[in-house]
């Protein structure tokens, strides 16, 4: 079991992974730059949270062209897990590995809070280890992250059940209110139709750990490394 | 050679960037500001090789097509600049 973390130029979340992956879950890490060409191993890729490129033209616009991405798409064609947070997940639909994209919030304003999120499917390596239906307070910290697909795909997304992650409120339900930047469908995070490739707006990694004051975070890590072990 | 691109979201794409500055126009006192779409702008300067015309065009669909548009939400435009 061993995790690889892309660092592309701007990424600023990847020691937060390093950290919950090698120092709480124990597991075996290597960092990736992003000129490298082979995942040396890796059986779960993380593109982290940051600014890749600047953002430059748009979120993950520029990052998709990282010499790294190359052997990230092969992994993902052959079924091996990757993990987009936030950038990584802008970066991830930018490179056409998740469907639609990720637009300003509705209210045009960067959004540096917690939310709560309801897990919606638990048959993905990602979640294999939460409850369906659990509701998880996660940080949010981004000013493009309004999900959007036309109508069809997010058809195609509800029917293959890839939508893995809801904006709600407290109690799980799915208001206006709950929706922090105006997400399609309340949609914080998919997968492919495959569901080794997930990408999530909130940040889990930023909650793992007993000592930050919320570990709601760390089942997400935990269903990777139980879905790690099984192979 | 130059190359003026336009990439723009497309329209049944909500542009709450163009509704807040047709707010802000109105506001302004700027009457009947009906909407407002705002979107990006390219001047590209190619060195002239005295490509056909058809050429360049090929090679600024691609451009939008692989980086300067997603076309999940954008569409683009472009003209030739004699």
């Amino acid at each position: 079991m061993k995790f690889g973390i892309v660092v592309l130029p701007g990424s600023n979340c990847d020691h937060d992974a390093l950290h919950v992956t090698r120092d709480i879950l124990g597991a075996e890490v290597d960092v990736l730059w992003h000129k490298e060409t082979d995942l040396r191993g890796a059986d779960c890729v993380i593109i982290p949270g940051g600014f890749a490129y600047g953002d430059y033209l748009r979120a993950g616009a520029l990052a998709k062209f990282a010499p790294v991405m190359e052997p990230i798409r092969r992994h993902a064609a052959a079924g091996g897990l990757v993990f987009g947070i936030c950038n990584g997940f802008q970066v991830l639909t930018e490179a056409g590995l998740l469907p639609g994209a990720l637009m300003r919030n509705q209210h045009l304003r960067f959004l540096g809070r917690d939310v709560f999120v309801r897990v919606e499917e638990t048959d993905t390596p990602f979640t294999c280890d939460l409850e369906r239906g659990a509701v998880l307070r996660v940080p949010i910290a981004h000013g493009e992250g309004n999900y959007f697909a036309d109508d069809d795909v997010l058809d195609d997304l509800e029917r293959n059940r890839q939508v893995i992650f809801r904006y709600c409120d407290a109690e799980g339900r799915f208001t206006r209110e709950s929706n922090p930047n105006g997400s399609a469908r309340n949609i914080a995070g998919i997968c492919n139709a495959g569901r080794n490739v997930l990408g999530m707006m909130p940040h889990p990694e930023r909650c793992a750990e007993a000592l930050l004051g919320n570990t709601d975070g760390l089942g997400v890590f935990r269903s990777i490394a139980a879905a790690m072990a099984k192979v | 050679m130059k190359a003026t691109v336009i990439v723009e979201l497309k329209p049944s794409v909500l542009d709450p960037q163009g509704k807040a500055i047709q707010h802000s126009l109105s506001t302004l006192g700027f009457e009947g500001v009906e909407d407002v779409r705002a979107g990006k702008l390219f001047r590209i300067t190619l060195a002239d090789r005295g490509q056909p015309r058809e050429e360049i065009e090929r090679q600024l669909r691609q451009m939008c097509e692989r980086l300067l548009a997603n076309t999940v939400i954008e569409k683009f435009s472009y003209s030739i600049d004699d």
